[in-house]
């Protein structure tokens, strides 16, 4: 066990400086390679061929796409929890703003009537959603922690609640018939059709890939350097001259942008948004993913958000024993989060300064422990 | 909104609101103990109520008592509550150890960030809530009437009922023998220590570990109790109810200061309460948001709860 | 080491090609593969099998699994086999779902999906892709009117039921006070408001409680429907709520009757409220009693599933007949299928057959039964007469 545990150890580190030395061109080339196997993922000609990797009990390129939608909230979130070091546990409010924006200003059903393309109500819902985080944050970022956790498990429940109880929003009836996005083929065919998941799945991949550059660059940035040092001590932070609030309520805000476009993009695709969709569970899943692959780091947020949603949708159709795995899939889940933070509570891929992090406080003396 | 509804029945409303704040406020113990001493939201402690809810039930099954019968007699009705509540109160006590040592302990020998905690929290909760929803094939579950319902005497034109006298009456009197047990005995006297500074407690010689356990034990027993109390006012139970009411039970904590234990009493019962009357005013789908608005509100005009965070403050 | 890391990328790089150039040959032969004969052909039951709402949905699936059993015995030679799609009855699992039915060319016809909401969500993807689908109990009226060219309903829809159970209230029960409680669903909302719009001014009051197991405290509507004095409670919803509301009602000394759709009409109501708790409680259902169907049903139902045929067995296990004498009459083609339930006219066990342009069951045919909680069974009350 404890070799085994070495070895994994060792190959790991491997890995890691080989990739921190290798070469400019071939990190770009690894890179590419990533990509491109991504964007083919969803041709049955070629995810045929990968053996047990695609989901049996339901659609692969459906299936992917939620995936997708998934590492984008991830990534989303971590700009809240893994760099800014805010516990964000009602992100997936941020999330049905989104969806909700596009259906009321698209769906026929609506009250409003406006019939918007979804082009049009795509940048409004990111917009709302920028507003709502801001609206959200400026009484409850001045609270610790803790406080804010519950007051935006809160908000989701109360945008749940507001969902499914008023008359405006539709409740459980929903939206429906909310317009695809705008394109078509040469022979007139729609792009974005019902039946083929790809072209929404590509459309995702693609923003995914844009957050990130944006997300990254940002990161960088005095920004990013701000969040880091609010998240590693936030009252040094202030007295070295860095205006905590207010870096706090822009992690708050982006964060928010980004759940919203997610919502946005789902609507879009799914065509049809009701209460139903607003579980709160989701909220918790999310954030577990960003902890699971390692929050603060990109990578470490979108292999946890795929991860996660892979393998929730990985169990369906599998028997063991006679009994249907589908069944026990969430109280796997809960139980390897409880493993994965004993043994691994960095993430997957942890950010390297969280890492360090980690080990001091290991280091620290604890008094009659 | 409807006035008119709240005010023909004030009497009856209030009393309900107290019936439910009792259970939110016992359960809330548990957080607010916790959090008292660890700086930790223990997630899972839904779970922990659940866990005697389903206890209470099954205890009682074994007694030979199903869904359908009904205890009489005011002498086995007493033996039937004291086996529930004992039953359901070990139940709990032990989720609560075993939840403390599995996903706790190991991560405090690392001194892992709170963050930690709060997953493998979150992981625990959902584990053990899918765990019961598999084994009761997520259907509800009928507790048997232990208690009949009758009306005892009427306040202000208020019906009161002895369950709802049973389930206030008993949450006052084992909040009371919770303080007295805080603020007199040599465990509470450990248990303040630790609460303001676990490091110089253990260097004083208090065996920290077993703290905190004391304070899971505690924590879970009430919530245990508090899990056959609902049975019996609800008289059905079903595997996923324990999220949302641990949500509201750690929203009247923090409503009446985390920490504090007379505050989680004064939280939970307003809470009931404004939830009560919410659902007279708004309608019963409304009463949730109208609960988290009352936190945000506080939050923003008093950030450390009515009564402020004290458990380690408290004066022997 | 930077040559070894190259020659792994290169090394990569080839193997992709390499599959690239095999999977172009591969690609033509996977699903495509039309159904020449009717042997192997598949039916799937499209519902939830876990979940809150499993119980509704096991009922179904029983009935299809029995309705393909016995085509299996007849017709030895030529099997057709089930696939069960489990939803949860979560349109967000919808299309994934949808679209892997879509996927297996084997698939002739679909019975479901069971409830509303996932159909909003699944629907377009089998009107778009041709495949035929016969719900056996998703009565939202607008699901009929949406332009789906595959949808098929073997139910009425809550226009037939909810002013049933009105009547009902009001000739049967003679219930001059009515207070009405929906769920907030759009089953539960929906059948609410056309029982209020039948009732008109004896309706002193209404109430909306959370759904979907959110709720499980209803003493605020137990308060507000005690001092109402109605003497009859309209719930629309499904069973779980319902049996807390029996319950607690009960124990707070409320004797009005509790009359709900067909989203209760399940024996889980009865394990929630309590045998004595239910008693009396009227089920109003857009189905005819299952154990009063035709033939041998009841025990070819309990023999093969183990268990009484529940709401909806019989609708799903015609609904799955018709989709069988289809394959049986040599339609081997979506298309064909499509055609063929469109003209499709026959009798069944729960009801007769037959479906309007809009994939609506013939108003003739849909009758509306009450049922009544009694010794904690469900049993035939009546026909509800229409109007």
């Amino acid at each position: 066990m404890n070799s085994v545990r070495e070895w994994i150890y060792t190959g790991r580190h491997a890995v890691a400086e080989r990739w921190h030395n290798a070469p400019r061109w071939t990190r770009w080339a690894v890179i590419g390679a990533v990509i491109v196997f991504f964007y083919a993922l969803p041709n049955r000609e070629f995810y045929q061929w990968l053996g047990p990797i695609p989901t049996t009990g339901s659609n692969f390129g459906q299936v992917l796409f939620t995936i997708s939608i998934y590492v984008l909230l991830a990534v989303g979130l971590n700009i809240v929890v893994g760099f800014a070091g805010l516990l964000d546990l009602g992100y997936f409010g941020f999330f049905a703003v989104g969806a909700y924006t596009v259906a009321v200003f698209t769906s026929p059903s609506s009250d409003l009537k406006t019939l918007w393309p979804w082009l049009l109500a795509l940048p409004l819902a990111i917009a709302l959603t920028m507003v709502s985080g801001v609206f959200l944050g400026t009484p409850t970022l001045r609270l610790r922690g803790d406080y804010l956790a519950i007051v935006t498990l809160g908000f989701a429940e109360m945008i749940r609640v507001a969902a499914t109880s008023s008359e405006f929003l539709k409740g459980q009836r929903g939206f429906n018939q909310i317009p695809h996005p705008p394109g078509s083929y040469s022979d007139g065919k729609p792009i974005f059709g019902v039946l083929d998941p790809r072209p929404y799945y590509w459309l995702v991949l693609t923003v995914i890939i844009l957050v990130v550059i944006g997300v990254r660059n940002l990161n960088r940035s005095r920004v990013g350097r701000a969040w880091i040092s609010i998240r590693e001590d936030e009252d040094a932070a202030q007295l070295m001259g860095v205006p905590t609030f207010k870096f706090k309520l822009w992690a708050f805000a982006s964060g928010a942008a980004i759940g919203g476009l997610a919502g946005a993009l789902f609507a879009g695709k799914q065509n049809f948004v009701s209460s139903q969709n607003l579980e709160l569970l989701n909220s918790i899943i999310i954030l577990a993913a960003v902890i699971l692959g390692g929050s603060g780091n990109i990578v470490g947020a979108i292999v946890g958000g795929g991860l996660v949603a892979y393998l929730i949708e990985r169990f369906r159709g599998i028997e063991f024993f006679g009994v249907e795995l589908y069944e026990y899939r969430f109280m796997f889940f809960g139980l390897i989060l409880v493993v994965m933070m004993i043994f691994r509570p960095q993430g997957l891929i942890p950010n390297r300064r969280r890492a360090a992090e980690f080990k001091d406080r290991r280091k620290e003396v604890i008094v009659g422990g | 909104m409807d006035f008119n509804a709240l005010f023909s029945d004030f009497g009856g409303y209030t009393i309900t609101g107290l019936t439910v704040g009792a259970i939110y406020a016992l359960v809330a113990l548990g957080y607010t103990l916790v959090y008292g001493v660890l700086r930790l939201i223990n997630f899972a402690h839904s779970e922990v109520f659940i866990a005697g809810a389903f206890a209470a039930i099954w205890g009682w099954a074994a007694f030979g008592l199903d869904r359908d019968s009904v205890v009489s007699g005011f002498g086995s009705i007493m033996l039937y509550l004291l086996v529930g509540a004992l039953i359901a109160a070990v139940a709990s006590a032990g989720t609560a150890t075993v939840i403390e040592r599995v996903a706790y302990r190991p991560l405090r020998k690392r001194n892992a960030p709170p963050l930690a905690f709060l997953i493998t929290a979150i992981g625990a909760s959902i584990a053990i809530a899918e765990a019961f929803g598999i084994y009761t094939r997520r259907l509800p579950v009928g507790a048997p009437t232990v208690v009949k319902n009758d009306v005892l005497f009427e306040v202000f034109g208020a019906e009161v009922t002895v369950v709802q006298l049973l389930v206030i009456g008993s949450a006052l009197a084992m909040m009371v023998a919770l303080d007295l047990f805080i603020n007199r005995s040599r465990i509470g006297r450990g248990i303040r220590a630790v609460a303001q500074d676990q490091n110089t407690a253990a260097l004083m010689g208090i065996n920290k570990d077993r703290i905190i356990l004391v304070v899971f034990i505690i924590g879970g027993a009430m919530a245990g109790v508090a899990g056959m109390l609902y049975d019996i006012r609800i008289g059905t139970l079903t595997y996923s109810v324990g999220f949302l009411l641990g949500l509201k039970a750690f929203t009247a904590a923090v409503l009446g200061g985390i920490g504090n234990l007379r505050g989680a009493l004064l939280g939970g019962l307003l809470l009931g309460l404004v939830e009560n009357y919410a659902s007279a005013l708004f309608g019963a789908n409304w009463k949730d948001l109208v609960a988290f608005v009352v936190l945000v509100v506080l939050l923003m005009f008093r950030p450390t709860g009515l009564l402020g965070e004290s458990l380690g403050r408290a004066r022997a | 080491m930077r040559q070894k890391f190259a020659r792994l990328v290169g090394g990569v790089a080839i193997a992709a090609l390499a599959m690239g150039g095999v999977t172009a040959c591969k690609s033509d032969s996977g699903t495509d593969e039309a159904a020449g004969d009717s042997c192997g052909a598949k039916i799937a039951f499209f519902g939830a099998l876990t979940g809150p709402a499993a119980a509704l949905g096991v009922n179904m699936n029983g009935g299809v699994k029995l309705a393909i059993d016995k085509y299996n015995k007849e017709n030895a030679d030529c099997q057709v086999t089930l696939v069960p799609l489990d939803s949860q009855g979560n349109p967000e699992q919808a299309p994934a779902l949808a679209q892997q039915a879509l996927d297996d060319a084997k698939i002739l016809g679909i019975v479901g999906p069971a409830f509303s909401g996932e159909s909003e969500a699944a629907n377009p993807f089998f009107s778009e892709a041709g495949l035929v689908h016969i719900s056996p109990s998703a009565t939202r009226p607008s699901l009929a009117d949406q332009g789906w060219k595959t949808f098929f309903r073997a139910v009425g829809n809550d226009y037939s039921q909810g002013p049933a159970a009105g009547r009902y209230i009001k000739d049967v029960l003679k219930a001059e006070k009515v207070y009405v409680v929906d769920d907030q669903s759009a089953y539960g909302a929906g059948l609410a408001d056309e029982v209020k719009k039948v009732l008109g001014a004896s309706v002193v009051g209404s109430e909306k409680v959370q759904g979907e197991g959110k709720q499980s405290d209803f003493s605020a509507t137990v308060t507000k429907v005690k001092s109402s004095g109605a003497t009859a409670i309209f719930y629309g919803g499904y069973y779980q709520e319902a049996g807390l509301i029996r319950k607690q009602l009960t124990a707070a000394g409320v004797t009005a009757t509790l009359v709900a759709g067909d989203g209760v009409n399940d024996a889980s109501y009865i394990t929630g409220a309590g045998a004595a708790a239910a008693e009396g409680t009227i089920l109003t259902c857009p189905c005819q009693p299952a154990t009063e169907a035709r033939g041998s049903f009841v025990e070819d139902f309990k023999a093969l599933n183990g268990g009484e045929p529940g709401t909806y067995s019989d609708v799903a296990f015609d609904a799955a007949n018709i989709l069988l004498a289809g394959i049986k009459a040599g339609n081997t083609s979506r298309d064909k299928m499509l055609e063929f339930v469109k003209g499709y006219s026959g009798e069944g066990v729960a009801a007769s057959y037959k479906f309007t342009e809009t994939g609506e069951l013939d108003p003739t045919q849909v009758k509306v039964w009450a049922y009544k909680v009694v010794g904690g069974q469900v049993v035939p009350d009546q026909e509800i007469p229409k109007s």
